[in-house]
């Protein structure tokens, strides 16, 4: 029979390799300095939908939602061997919070009405974990989160393994269910070579439109028929699309604001340089035990 | 969501598994506390379980002034929607202006849904909580007495203050270990509201097969020294060196998130922004370089030793004595000093 599977992708900016000049100077994320990655452990949930399709059969579509730009997660998606990708890109949704943002995937994920959501546990630029449980709860589906084992599927029930951290939690549930995946539940596969030459051509509408205005002679029409024949059209939704209800999506639809942005100043502390020597060390001890913090 | 209530009370969701509370739930009423004596509010627990009404009186020395407690066959175990379900009918009914919750893995599972079902903001894993007030620069509209919820972003590169004036109620999850515990008061007494639940077995979502769960190795947390060895320390042979100042010390051994990636010791002793946050009267840094993510839950160590061969290790930072040199031969100078000394 098989089972549909929709992985929610996000693009992020890599934290891990931030450096100083990635802030600017008031305190704000220079979005511009840091490279665009594919969230880690929304690979992981690509990974396993991936699994899912190979033994049972089915489909797998990548949902991201972003600026034009985000495509390039969605190209990174079909050529690790996903079926069809999804941008849902619309100016209003700017300024979501994780509730607005869940409303608008819940939007895009109704339309497709899969057997089983997928997505990371958590994003690396926020880490929040939030917009999977929303996401189910919008649309009442059941929610297995911390995914580390697929234990099994069979008609319309999963046995998914949870880690809690502190031990783990083997759980049935009826699907259609979401899943969050952690990034311990597997190793996401190399691409294969053939696969990613032919996506790297994979584009979205909105971009072919950009390469258009510096080529006038270029017909957008024409080239999205072409790269929709081949299987590499991006699809794009907005949110009229989605049938969004706008009061819940951008700035309206989110209850939380930021009221202030600081960068992280670590603070220089009053220190003494210790000799690696005996006598050094010798010395620093005897510091520690006449102030009572050791002894 | 509610509307913003300004006499609305100070929750927090005071986590129980098989009948005894978790520590985050007591280290949030000791900010919970803080927040509705500044709000002249009280300061409830909202307490779920089956048969687990003796724990009302743990949360009242705690510092709870009132607990709503809902007791049902169905609530035994926890299972997100049946939860959510109960908690979402106590904020309808009650309004309460703020609700916390521990930013465990069961917190983290709840609180998200609960905010969905209610159109309410949350934000995630705050370090910090303070109540103060917020202008709209465009409008010079002024909002007083605002929840702030203070948390790191981008990997812990930032600090953002977030806030929600206009649909409460104000939630937050707080991570493990940033609140102190308070110290328990004998003689207070929390008022108990018997809430009447309506769950039936629709309500539970999911079938738990089986459950595997243990204390961990080690508590970081209540730790007065801690002895962290990072990558550099090199294998898991001369991690040995650790746990050997550690125990000399009557410390326990922590790690970085790339010792523990590297198999030198269990995830349990991990320290930093995805591990424990730690706050002890001295931190011992070995072999540690002080990646952002893992100064995020050490920095605020009363005392700090750094021992590292790089004398550019952003570890220096933050380190009251900072020892530029070889960890194999300052650990055991180390080691030899205490032992004379101590």
């Amino acid at each position: 029979m098989g089972y549909n599977c929709v992985v929610l992708v996000k693009q992020v900016p890599d934290t891990k390799r931030i450096t100083g000049q990635a802030m600017n100077e008031d305190g704000t994320v220079n979005r511009a300095a840091l490279p665009a990655v594919f969230n880690p452990e929304d690979l992981n949930a690509l990974e396993l939908a991936l699994q899912i399709k190979d033994q049972y059969g089915g489909s797998v579509t990548v949902i991201a939602m972003g600026l034009p730009a985000a495509a390039a997660v969605l190209r990174e998606g079909l050529y690790r061997g996903a079926d069809r990708a999804i941008l849902i890109t619309d100016r209003r949704c700017a300024a979501s919070d994780t509730l607005a943002t869940s409303y608008i995937l819940s939007c895009g994920v109704k339309k497709l009405n899969p057997d089983i959501v997928l997505c990371g546990r958590q994003a690396i630029d926020g880490d929040t974990a939030q917009v999977g449980p929303q996401i189910a709860e919008k649309l009442n589906l059941p929610q297995i989160t911390y995914v580390e084992t697929l234990v099994s599927l069979a008609g319309k029930a999963i046995v998914a393994k949870r880690n809690l951290g502190n031990g783990w939690q083997e759980v049935r549930s009826q699907l259609p269910a979401l899943l969050t995946v952690i990034d311990t539940a597997n190793e996401p596969r190399v691409p294969r070579a053939r696969q990613l030459m032919k996506c790297k051509s994979a584009q979205c509408r909105l971009e072919v439109e950009a390469a258009a205005q510096n080529a006038p002679s270029v017909d957008v029409d024409a080239v999205c028929r072409d790269l929709k024949t081949r299987g590499l059209l991006i699809e794009q939704w907005n949110l009229d699309d989605l049938k969004a209800d706008l009061q819940w999506c951008g700035r309206d639809g989110s209850p939380t604001k930021v009221h202030r942005i600081q960068s992280v100043v670590l603070a220089a502390k009053e220190s003494k340089i210790v000799e690696p020597s005996q006598s050094g060390i010798d010395t620093m001890v005897h510091e520690l035990i006449v102030d009572h913090t050791i002894g | 969501m509610i509307e913003v209530n300004k006499q609305g009370e100070v929750w927090i969701y005071a986590e129980q598994h098989k009948g005894h509370l978790e520590d985050t739930s007591l280290e949030l009423l000791s900010k919970g506390r803080q927040l509705a004596v500044q709000l002249k509010v009280p300061l409830a627990a909202v307490l779920l379980g089956d048969r687990i009404s003796h724990l009302c009186e743990q949360l009242g020395h705690y510092g709870a002034d009132k607990v709503y407690l809902s007791e049902h066959p169905l609530l035994e175990h926890y299972q997100v929607t049946s939860y959510a379900k109960v908690i979402g009918g106590l904020i309808d009914r009650h309004k309460p202006q703020i609700m916390l919750y521990g930013a465990t893995p069961c917190g983290r599972d709840l609180a998200p849904r609960v905010a969905s079902a209610m159109k309410a903001g949350l934000t995630a894993d705050c370090t910090d909580l303070q109540i103060g007030h917020h202008e709209i620069k465009k409008t010079g509209e002024v909002f007083e007495n605002l929840l702030l919820q203070i948390r790191p972003a981008f990997g812990g590169n930032i600090i953002a203050t977030i806030i929600n004036y206009d649909r409460w109620p104000q939630m937050a999850t707080v991570r493990e270990g940033v609140m102190p515990l308070p110290i328990p008061d004998g003689t207070r007494n929390a008022k108990v509201i018997k809430e009447a639940v309506h769950l039936s077995q629709s309500d539970l979502s999911l079938e738990i097969l089986s459950e595997h769960l243990q204390k961990k190795k080690v508590n970081l947390k209540a730790s007065r020294v801690i002895v962290a060895g990072g990558a550099g320390v090199g294998s898991k042979d001369n991690f040995r060196l650790i746990w050997d100042l550690a125990n000399c010390l009557g410390g326990a051994p922590g790690a970085t998130r790339a010792a523990v990636d590297l198999g030198f010791i269990d995830r349990d002793h991990q320290v930093g922004q995805t591990g424990t946050t730690v706050r002890p009267s001295l931190y011992i840094a070995i072999g540690i370089s002080g990646a952002i993510q893992h100064q995020a839950g050490m920095a605020d160590s009363q005392k700090i030793i750094a021992v590292n061969n790089d004398p550019e290790a952003p570890i220096f930072n933050v380190a009251h004595y900072k020892i530029v040199g070889d960890l194999n031969q300052v650990v055991p100078m180390m080691i030899k000093a205490i032992k004379e000394k101590v």
